[in-house]
């Protein structure tokens, strides 16, 4: 061997090793919730979908980046005038990660399932308007619904409503098998989940070849594994506070989004004082949104007059009608007969947002004599005691469901808000499918609560995360809990 | 002996059946229903019922309880709620990374508190002692977590010689397994190290101004002898004692320091159960560790007597 072929080949090897550095083809990315389990249509977990909803489980319809509901596994459908029967027409060729073709017997399959008398859909509402599901030919299958509902094709988009494979559901918990662009790899419980890519997917491959998905709680030691570059991306970064340290970093990259997380103070709207409309405006007037925005999240969140995402067309701002004004709360307390304030509890689960945010507020209300005696609970006892009990004077809670207006006409639901005109509009509004329509009775949905003055509206949570700076595809919004990496490369 | 061990042994059985009842119990007390916590704040009552009877949580406590000890002792530890893995695979998961930490960290407690405790003994109240005792009453004052964020700012994201946290797995080869376990085993055995070295030298300097010192000296042998023949072995009882109490804090009480490191051990897998109301997992974890503290504790009465023969005929 002569020296240059011994040259060319030491200069050869060193291309192909800087090739091979540049042509990075796999992802991790941390989390501060680990999956419970693997199923996203029997569990309520967001950890579920944050790591399987589009990578590995799709449905008819699915959420994109921006919140619109777009063809998923159904390529085009058609509704019938009066709204009752929905018949989709189901993309050619998808296979599920075990082989088998994915048709129409499978759809009904998943959407009986999650419908069923013994289902444990964590979302059963979704489908509650469904009354048969029927294959008319493979690729075709149709819904019939009991009465219409405007939002069956948004419904159809949630992690609750993917597609699953029938001989996948005994072991789906720990092995899901689902349509998407990665296939389930792996699980170290309390570590990691792998994925890897689908060569069989039916639509656009994804990217990547590898991703994993790391579970890190502890705020510290996220922001320790980010800065080791342990990780190339965080989801939900938990420590807003280190926000400012990443974005000087040539480094990385921080994304601010927006989630369908309004973060309220619910107000037990049938528990003395706050049956009174006047101490629930007086409520609404003691706060300052911007301070607990700046001192529970750093500044990052929208405030909010209302129960409604600011990023959806339909949104009205109502943020003047509820400003900061304790004069005026106080004067509300004493229209109400009760001038010198009064003594209630407020109820704070885990979430920073609500144990920081709940300091501000409880100091905020005593400003104006309400005296709330903060009361730390963890979810489990949350549930318990204010959600299923009903045994509280004020909580913290951020409800990240989407378009979840509706609550408020479910009068047993936690904050108990009882008024027969809201729940008309909202029985009117399911039966109506026309898109202006619709968006004109959202927003009087959204005044009459205002109106009410049923919780203290707070903010809208921000969706926080961090990347390496070559990072690209990353959703910044969270239009559901997910981390879609299907669009996901590295900058060349 | 025998008198002795069965007597340890019986104890050791009534403080298990007792700690059983105590775990259920408080366990099923808490407020919190994991069927509730799984299917979140949109769930319909119907649904979080066929939750419940799936899980078997429509049944009797009584009945739920003897379950779960007719289970224990036939090694079955029964399914997670949340999970739904049989148990006894996820402990046997995480037992792979506490179990090992535990042992590293009490390994490097030993090598470092043993030389150093014998050292500040020998050299009372030189300059040496002082150094001993000043560097231990420091790493007992410095709290672990504290400690362990230190070495990842230095060593993780500085020098970027480890990894930040998590858990390479054995499957690389036991180097790997062991570098990914060093930054929290040293974490974790600093502070203990310097409690350890304290009981050591003080046990040390106890035994020196014993008649039996006294005598050996007498008999000719130099300082260093007498500490090394005679010393040493009388003031291993409260080392040991201190010892076993430090390898159950380590298995169970790593809980902060896995947190930090972000490693898939026992402690962490506790944490998770419980704010999930996971309550099979806790019951089984808390109750395998009970019976690994009983344990540690019986082997070290055991060893007590083999390092003292007095304790084996007083009892």
């Amino acid at each position: 061997m002569s020296f240059r072929s011994i040259l060319f080949a030491a200069g050869s090897a060193l291309a192909l090793s800087t090739a091979a550095a540049w042509a990075k083809d796999s992802v991790t990315v941390g989390m501060q919730l680990e999956p419970p389990h693997l199923d996203p249509t029997s569990a309520a977990a967001g950890a579920i979908d944050q790591v399987l909803y589009s990578n590995v489980f799709e449905g008819l319809t699915r959420f994109m980046g921006d919140g619109s509901v777009v063809p998923g596994l159904a390529k085009s459908w058609d509704i019938s005038a009066d709204g009752l029967t929905y018949t989709f027409h189901l993309n050619e060729g998808v296979t599920f990660h075990d082989g088998t073709t994915m048709d129409a017997e499978d759809v009904k399959f998943s959407l009986d399932r999650a419908r069923a008398e013994d289902s444990t859909n964590a979302q059963k509402a979704l489908f509650a308007d469904i009354a048969e599901v029927t294959v008319v030919d493979p690729m075709t299958v149709q819904l019939t619904l009991s009465k219409p509902n405007g939002n069956m094709l948004f419904n159809l988009a949630w992690g609750d409503a993917v597609i699953v494979a029938p001989e996948s559901i005994a072991d789906i918990k720990t092995a899901p098998v689902g349509t998407g662009a990665f296939k389930f790899a792996g699980w170290v419980q309390g570590d990691r989940i792998d994925l890897e890519k689908n060569p069989d997917y039916w639509g656009t491959p994804a990217m990547l070849e590898k991703a994993t998905f790391k579970f890190i709680s502890d705020p510290t030691a996220a922001f320790a594994a980010m800065m080791a570059e342990d990780l190339d991306a965080f989801a939900g970064f938990p420590a807003p506070e280190n926000l400012p340290q990443f974005e000087a970093d040539p480094r990385f990259q921080v994304l601010v989004g927006s989630t369908e997380g309004e973060t309220i103070l619910s107000t037990n709207n049938k528990q003395a004082p706050f049956d009174n409309v006047k101490v629930r405006e007086a409520l609404a007037h003691a706060i300052d949104r911007q301070a607990i925005i700046d001192g529970a999240m750093f500044g990052y969140g929208t405030p909010i007059g209302t129960h409604f995402a600011p990023h959806n067309p339909a949104y009205v701002d109502l943020t003047g009608q509820s400003a900061f004004d304790p004069d005026k709360a106080k004067a509300l307390l004493a229209e109400a007969g009760l001038p010198d304030g009064f003594e209630t509890t407020l109820h704070l689960p885990p979430p920073s947002y609500a144990r920081r945010g709940g300091e501000i507020i409880a100091a905020q209300l005593a400003n104006v004599g309400i005296k709330a005696e903060i009361i730390n609970v963890e979810w489990a006892q949350w549930l318990e005691t204010v959600f299923r009990g009903k045994t509280f004077g004020l909580t913290i809670v951020s409800h990240t469901e989407p378009m979840d207006i509706g609550i408020y006409a479910r009068p047993e639901y936690y904050f108990q808000y009882d008024n027969a005109a809201f729940q008309a509009l909202m029985t009117d509004l399911n039966g109506t499918t026309d898109p202006d329509q619709r968006t004109a009775m959202l927003q009087q949905a959204q005044k009459i609560i205002a109106d009410d003055y049923v919780n203290g509206y707070l903010f809208q949570l921000a969706a926080l995360s961090v990347a390496k700076a070559d990072l690209q595809g990353l959703w910044a919004n969270a239009p559901t809990q997910a981390t879609d990496l299907t669009a996901v490369s590295w900058a060349k | 002996m025998i008198r002795y061990s069965l007597k340890r042994l019986l104890s050791l059985c009534l403080s298990l059946a007792v700690a059983s009842v105590v775990i259920f119990s408080v366990i099923e007390i808490a407020p919190g229903d994991p069927a509730s916590f799984m299917l979140g704040i949109n769930a319909q009552p119907d649904t979080v019922a066929a939750l419940r009877s799936e899980l078997g949580l429509d049944q009797s406590k009584l009945q739920r309880y003897l379950t779960w000890i007719g289970g224990m002792l036939s090694g079955d530890f029964g399914t997670s709620y949340t999970y739904r893995t049989p148990v006894s695979e996820m402990i046997a998961d995480r037992l792979w990374v506490s179990l090992p930490l535990a042992l590293y960290a009490l390994a490097l407690s030993t090598l470092i508190a043993f030389p150093a405790g014998i050292y500040a003994a020998a050299r009372r109240g030189k300059p040496g002692d002082m150094a001993v005792m000043g560097a231990t009453q420091l790493g007992v004052a410095i709290p672990n977590f504290w400690f362990a964020m230190l070495l990842v700012l230095v060593f993780a994201i500085n020098l970027r010689w480890f990894s930040a946290g998590g858990f390479a797995g054995w499957e690389g080869g036991l180097g790997t397994g062991l570098k990914s376990l060093t930054l929290p085993a040293i974490a974790l055995a600093l502070p203990q190290a310097a409690i350890l070295a304290r009981v050591m030298r003080s046990a040390l300097l106890d035994i020196l101004g014993e008649d039996f010192m006294r005598t050996a000296r007498a008999k000719g042998l130099s300082r260093r002898q007498a500490l090394w023949r005679h010393g040493l072995r009388n003031a291993l009882i409260p080392v040991l004692t201190i010892i076993g109490l430090q390898f159950s804090f380590l298995l169970a009480g790593a809980i902060i320091i896995e947190q930090v490191f972000y490693l898939p051990g026992l402690g962490r897998l506790v944490f998770q159960a419980i704010s999930s109301r996971d309550l099979i997992v806790v019951e089984s974890v808390v109750m395998l560790l009970v019976f690994a503290v009983i344990t540690v504790n019986f082997l070290v009465d055991l060893a007590y007597a083999l390092v003292d023969p007095r304790l084996r005929s007083r009892t």
